[in-house]
């Protein structure tokens, strides 16, 4: 297609997109409200349209018109800077993501993702290891003991935990042979004797070892119980986003919430088989079908998340860290060992 | 097309930012980040000949480096955090004598 | 056209990282604007075809070693420099001399070198390439570095913990 056309393609895809990732994140705080309201054995948000499914729109008005005040005793651009960084950081993921195959629409085809990057998986932990910048410099230009503590406790457990991310995701490189995204889930397709799909989570006697892996690093990178000593109010008072108010909170909030559904989409797509499921009907339907099964293993994921959180106690910091290097690594590197020998001596 | 020209004027012009601010600088870890814009001014020029003569082993070598720099980083701040405990300064002028 | 653009762009940002990171006081300040350069220099690499080195470059350089430098600068609570003699007689004898070397090596390279013009991305060092590189010609570098860095962090580790001799006869409070 000519240039015009894939600038016109991309910019509605971004839209879209952006969009979608936005409305995500605010329906994300809502299923959060509500799923750990029934676990606590209370109502969530129920007063706010039917099921309170307005509250995020109440909630994004209260953050508009909350007094933004800057505090005169921090280093000024950094601490506006910051929740910049966390946020520009976890919403560049989703350029990368792919949510379903390939769609002709008005006779331009085109692929179910922004850009189609050879190495999609090396960016994706490249946009990861930029955002503790965000967390480390919103701690330190607060000039706060509070926020300094919490911000260095946040991007050493950041930091120490992408090893273990990294680490349980190479299993899974290994089996596709490649960082490409959209490869990496049509090796997933097809099944295991005509029943069980060829999803990574079934494949050989360790990959489920590295979704387990994947899935308590994952918590570590998004700060999310059981390990948010970092930002915990009974700990830190709120750790590294103590001084932050109304819209510069929101951004660090959103950025929270968007690492997360990056996180649920990279564990769809690399160890649940993607956006593979049953498809059939008429050509619009059967593009977007799998776009459906897609925001079902996401959003199957993202109920794992909030129920975790609405269950586990909190870990405590040397804990914390002592897990990430003594076990989570350790058990990580042997997934992967395990892995490589098994390839090596089929082929 | 770019010259290679530019990319090695580019790498140069990193490199004597590194040794300008090895020298100028009075800070301990401003040296130590100057000699990591000295490394990344080599990388590019690693980067450029293996583009120019066809040969990976240019790319594989930016790879080493990486790591060697890594290795250096860890233990130089390292040292930098030891030496702090006992200077309680991190002015590279005040550290001058062998015995406090 | 484009490819020198980029090329321009990117290497702007690099020199102006460059640049600011010598000239600003505060080393928060410098550290910032050598993530900067790292980050431009990821995108000179993509220029250059080097997809692999450009994420590796993110990941570890701008990600993680200078995440460990801002995290020594938080933690030893660095602040801005001060002017000493020393200092002084460094600007004012260093800055003119590197400038005169810079210069000097500059002309000599665009003068002499017999250098062509490289298409952007023409050698494609994707990782599969890389990879069997590393693991088959170079195979030995890659084990003795990895040696290298678990070297590394013993030292980095027994260097930067407490002395425990003194913990005993220092007293508390």
């Amino acid at each position: 297609m000519s240039i015009t056309q894939f600038i016109l393609v991309s910019v509605v895809k971004i839209v879209l997109a952006t969009g979608g990732l936005l409305t995500a994140v605010a329906y994300t705080v809502w299923l959060e409200r509500k799923l750990v309201g029934h676990i606590q054995n209370r109502w969530g948000p129920t007063r706010v349209g039917p099921f309170g499914l307005l509250q995020p729109l109440a909630d994004g008005l209260k953050f508009i018109f909350k007094e933004d005040l800057t505090p005169p005793h921090v280093h000024k651009p950094l601490y506006i800077a910051a929740p910049m960084i966390a946020l520009v950081c976890a919403l560049t993921s989703i350029a990368l993501i792919p949510v379903g195959g390939w769609v002709r629409v008005a006779g331009l085809s085109t692929p179910l993702e922004i850009t189609e990057v050879n190495i999609g998986l090396l960016v994706i932990l490249g946009l990861a290891s930029l955002g503790v910048y965000g967390v480390a410099l919103a701690g330190w230009s607060s000039n706060n003991k509070y926020s300094l503590l919490g911000g260095l406790r946040a991007s050493a457990q950041m930091v120490s935990y992408e090893i273990a991310l990294g680490l349980s995701l190479v299993g899974v490189l290994i089996l596709a042979g490649s960082f490409n995204l959209r490869e990496i889930v049509d090796a997933q397709s097809g099944t295991f004797w005509g029943f069980i799909p060829r999803w990574n989570i079934f494949r050989w006697p360790s990959q489920i070892v590295g979704f387990l892996v994947y899935l308590t690093a994952a918590y570590a990178e998004t700060n999310r119980l059981p390990f948010d000593l970092p930002e915990a109010e009974t700990e830190l008072v709120a750790g590294y986003h103590t001084e932050y108010s109304s819209m510069k909170f929101a951004m660090f909030f959103m950025a929270e919430y968007a690492n997360m559904i990056t996180v649920a989409c990279l564990a769809s797509l690399l160890f649940l088989g993607g956006w593979h499921g049953p498809v059939a009907g008429p050509a619009i339907v059967q593009a977007v079908l799998p776009v459906f099964w897609f925001g079902l293993r996401v959003f199957a994921f993202l109920f794992l998340y909030i129920w975790i959180r609405g269950t586990l106690p909190r870990f405590r910091y040397d804990q914390l860290m002592a897990f990430g290097w003594k076990f989570l690594l350790p058990v990580a590197t042997a997934n992967l060992i395990i892995t490589a020998l098994i390839v090596a001596l089929r082929s | 097309m770019v010259p290679l020209s530019f990319y090695l004027v580019l790498s140069g012009i990193l490199f004597a930012c590194g040794v300008t601010g090895f020298l100028i600088k009075r800070n301990i870890i401003a040296i130590f980040m100057s000699i990591e814009l000295m490394l990344n001014g080599v990388n590019l020029s690693f980067v450029a000949f293996a583009a120019q003569w066809g040969a990976l082993s240019g790319q594989v070598f930016v790879f080493f480096v990486m790591v060697v720099a890594a290795a250096e980083a860890a233990v130089g701040l390292a040292i930098i955090i030891a030496v702090f405990r006992t200077r309680e300064t991190l002015n590279v002028d005040y550290v001058n004598l062998l015995k406090l | 056209m484009l490819h020198l653009l980029l090329f321009l762009v990117f290497g702007f940002a690099c020199v102006a990282g460059a640049v600011n990171l010598l000239v600003q006081r505060h080393p928060i300040n410098s550290a910032l604007s050598l993530v900067l350069v790292m980050g431009s220099l990821a995108g000179e690499y993509l220029l250059l075809g080097a997809e692999f080195l450009a994420a590796i470059q993110v990941i570890v350089y701008a990600g993680a070693i200078m995440v460990l430098f801002v995290f020594v600068i938080m933690l030893l609570n660095a602040g801005e420099e001060e002017r000493t003699a020393g200092s002084r007689v460094a600007l004012v004898l260093g800055l003119p001399g590197m400038f005169i070397g810079s210069v000097l090596v500059a002309w000599l390279l665009l003068d002499r070198s017999p250098t062509r013009a490289v298409a952007a991305g023409a050698l494609k060092g994707d990782p599969q390439t890389i990879g069997w590189l590393l693991f088959h010609n170079y195979l030995l570098p890659f084990e003795v570095t990895s040696i290298l860095v678990l070297i590394a962090i013993m030292g980095a580790v027994v260097l930067a913990s407490q002395p425990r001799m003194d913990a005993s006869t220092k007293k508390e409070g």
